[in-house]
């Protein structure tokens, strides 16, 4: 593993083990870890394996799944502002998960909300499989992504404009935010298979990334099979995005600003920053949800509004640098 | 050996034909220029004969499986593209990919192929530094050196000398003559007909959709084909120092 691997490693593993031991219950780091390890089924065992831990892992789950599938995107269109909801998956899961909180589907089942993030996510790959699948080109992937984007905002906006009375309305509007505040071992089971599935597909596409560096020509003559690789891009960032939309509502500005700051201590390569960006994402995303447990307890702070408001200035930042650089 | 080979190759985009009946061979060892005026479809040729879009008739490379094409020719496209800010020599370390199967990493013979690309393009100062900063010409230099580590027997490349200082342009063909010494052939299309006589060993004309002359550059040149195909008038002569073109005017 080089030096890098090794610090965005352990920075994980010391925010993933902050993650547990803080919280609005006062439970002191040493008996946090012992009520996670011993579980002597009192009040702190409950608190940190029911609320504490679901939690942490989504946070690394998530992040790690939105930073990987960011620097694929961006490799694949060559492009440091391409961002995993770029294709619009993002939002036809927002879209399902709106409908289930109006319908109050979501309200009769845990799981009825993710359920139905879910189906939404599934119309939207197919849509975009449809316009952009295997015989498209990188520009018509862009495009289907922008046109399932804005038809899914379209009807999201529809459903709140209809929305009966304004607690619904209230309730939908916190939920687009994001958040992983009380979710459940539930909510990790939904969301782990679906992150894996996505970062593993992600994860064969390093070569073809690398090769892309020399244009889609180039690399298509080097013996790259571009339309497979475009299938597995898709494939991979839907099933990522569709899985953390699911749990945690939208959560923007990990898959677009994590690949770009590390990108230069990968000496750009896009493969090597395949795995960079998964864990720098989910270092992100865990420190991020500390800030909304630590700056503001009483007041439900929510994780996307966080990352937003972390990622947009440091974005600032960078495309300053970028253009003293003359890059 | 043949390396290329195309028979009855043609190629037709948006309904309108482009190339028909188009039929020739390139063996080992040849340096082969591609020459013939803009919009002849030198590019589509290239591109076609790869297998990058769609063609009727055969192509010995477009037939071929992509992972085993990826080692049978080098293609280096006219857009030089580098999309990242890498350096040098991970560049020209892409040009082993096709050698190399997934998650193994360069082998010494790998890491020679490379040394040896970066030191034929005069690149072993630069191989440190960060491709996208260098300029347009040693950006075009750092693209060659990629194909060259690719060691396939045939090169292919779109007006690799387009852009390129005298002294570069002359090494670059000197480079691809050397590889034809040894053996290798090289299918370049050019613009500079001077360059083209001088060190192509075979040059194919193509105009209007079809090949119009194929052959020697001395046996294949005469006043008439060139103002046909080009539109230009032009001296040339056999010198001590080599077969001189130089254009003159356009044909009236």
């Amino acid at each position: 593993m080089t030096r890098l691997g090794l610090i965005l490693s352990l920075l994980v593993l010391a925010l993933f083990g902050a993650a547990l031991v803080v919280g609005p219950a006062s439970i002191g780091p040493v008996d946090s870890i012992v009520a996670l390890i011993g579980g002597d089924g009192g009040a702190s065992t409950l608190v940190v394996r029911e609320i504490r831990l679901p939690r942490a892992i989504l946070a690394a789950l998530i992040g790690a799944g939105l930073g990987m599938a960011g620097a694929a995107m961006q490799g694949y269109l060559r492009n440091p502002l391409a961002d995993p909801g770029l294709i619009g998956i993002s939002g036809a899961s927002a879209l399902g998960a709106v409908i289930a909180l109006q319908t109050g589907l979501a309200v009769q089942s845990g799981i009825g909300l993710p359920l139905a993030a879910l189906t939404g996510a599934l119309i939207g790959v197919l849509l975009v499989l449809a316009l952009a699948g295997p015989r498209g080109s990188s520009l018509t992937l862009i495009l289907a992504g922008i046109a399932i984007s804005a038809l899914a905002g379209a009807l999201t906006s529809l459903v709140l404009n209809l929305s009966p009375n304004p607690f619904a309305a209230n309730e939908i509007v916190f939920w687009m935010m994001g958040s992983l505040a009380d979710r459940s071992m539930a909510h990790v089971w939904i969301a782990f298979p679906l992150i894996l599935a996505g970062t593993v597909m992600l994860a064969t596409l390093t070569r073809g990334l690398d090769a892309l560096t020399l244009g889609e020509d180039a690399a298509e003559a080097m013996g790259l099979r571009l339309n497979r690789m475009r299938m597995i891009l898709i494939l991979g960032t839907a099933t990522v995005v569709a899985g953390s939309t699911a749990v945690a509502g939208a959560i923007g500005f990990i898959g677009l600003v994590v690949p770009h700051i590390l990108r230069p201590l990968v000496g750009a390569r896009p493969g090597r920053l395949l795995w960079a960006s998964a864990l720098g994402g989910a270092a992100m995303l865990l420190a991020s949800d500390l800030a909304v447990r630590i700056l503001l307890p009483a007041r439900d702070l929510k994780l996307g509004v966080v990352t937003a408001l972390v990622g947009a200035p440091l974005f600032l930042h960078l495309i300053h640098r970028t253009r003293r650089e003359g890059l | 050996m043949t390396v290329l080979s195309l028979s009855g190759f043609g190629v037709t985009l948006r309904g309108r034909p482009i190339l028909r009946d188009i039929a020739f061979d390139i063996g080992g060892g040849e340096l082969v220029g591609l020459i013939g005026p803009n919009g002849a479809g030198k590019t589509t040729l290239m591109r076609a004969a790869l297998g990058l879009i769609g063609s009727v008739g055969h192509s010995s490379l477009a037939a071929l499986a992509p992972a085993q094409r990826g080692r049978a020719v080098a293609w280096l496209p006219q857009a030089r593209e580098i999309a990242w800010p890498v350096d040098v020599q991970t560049v020209v370390s892409l040009g082993r990919m096709p050698h190399m199967s997934t998650g193994q990493r360069m082998t010494g013979a790998d890491r020679d192929a490379v040394d040896s690309a970066l030191e034929q393009m005069g690149l072993t100062e630069l191989r440190q530094r960060t491709a996208t900063r260098l300029s347009g010409g040693e950006q075009a230099r750092v693209l060659i050196a990629r194909t060259l580590a690719q060691e396939t027997p045939l090169l292919m490349a779109d007006e690799p000398i387009a852009g390129l200082d005298p002294a570069h342009q002359i090494s670059t063909m000197e480079t691809f003559a050397e590889l034809a010494r040894k053996g290798r052939s090289v299918f370049v299309s050019l613009h500079d007909l001077g360059l083209a006589v001088r060190h192509c060993t075979r040059l194919i004309v193509i105009d209007r959709g079809g090949v119009v002359a194929d052959g020697p550059p001395r046996a294949l040149l005469s006043p008439d084909l060139i103002r046909k195909t080009f539109g230009i008038t032009a001296w040339f002569q056999d010198t001590p120092e080599g077969l001189v073109f130089q254009p003159l005017e356009v044909a009236t």
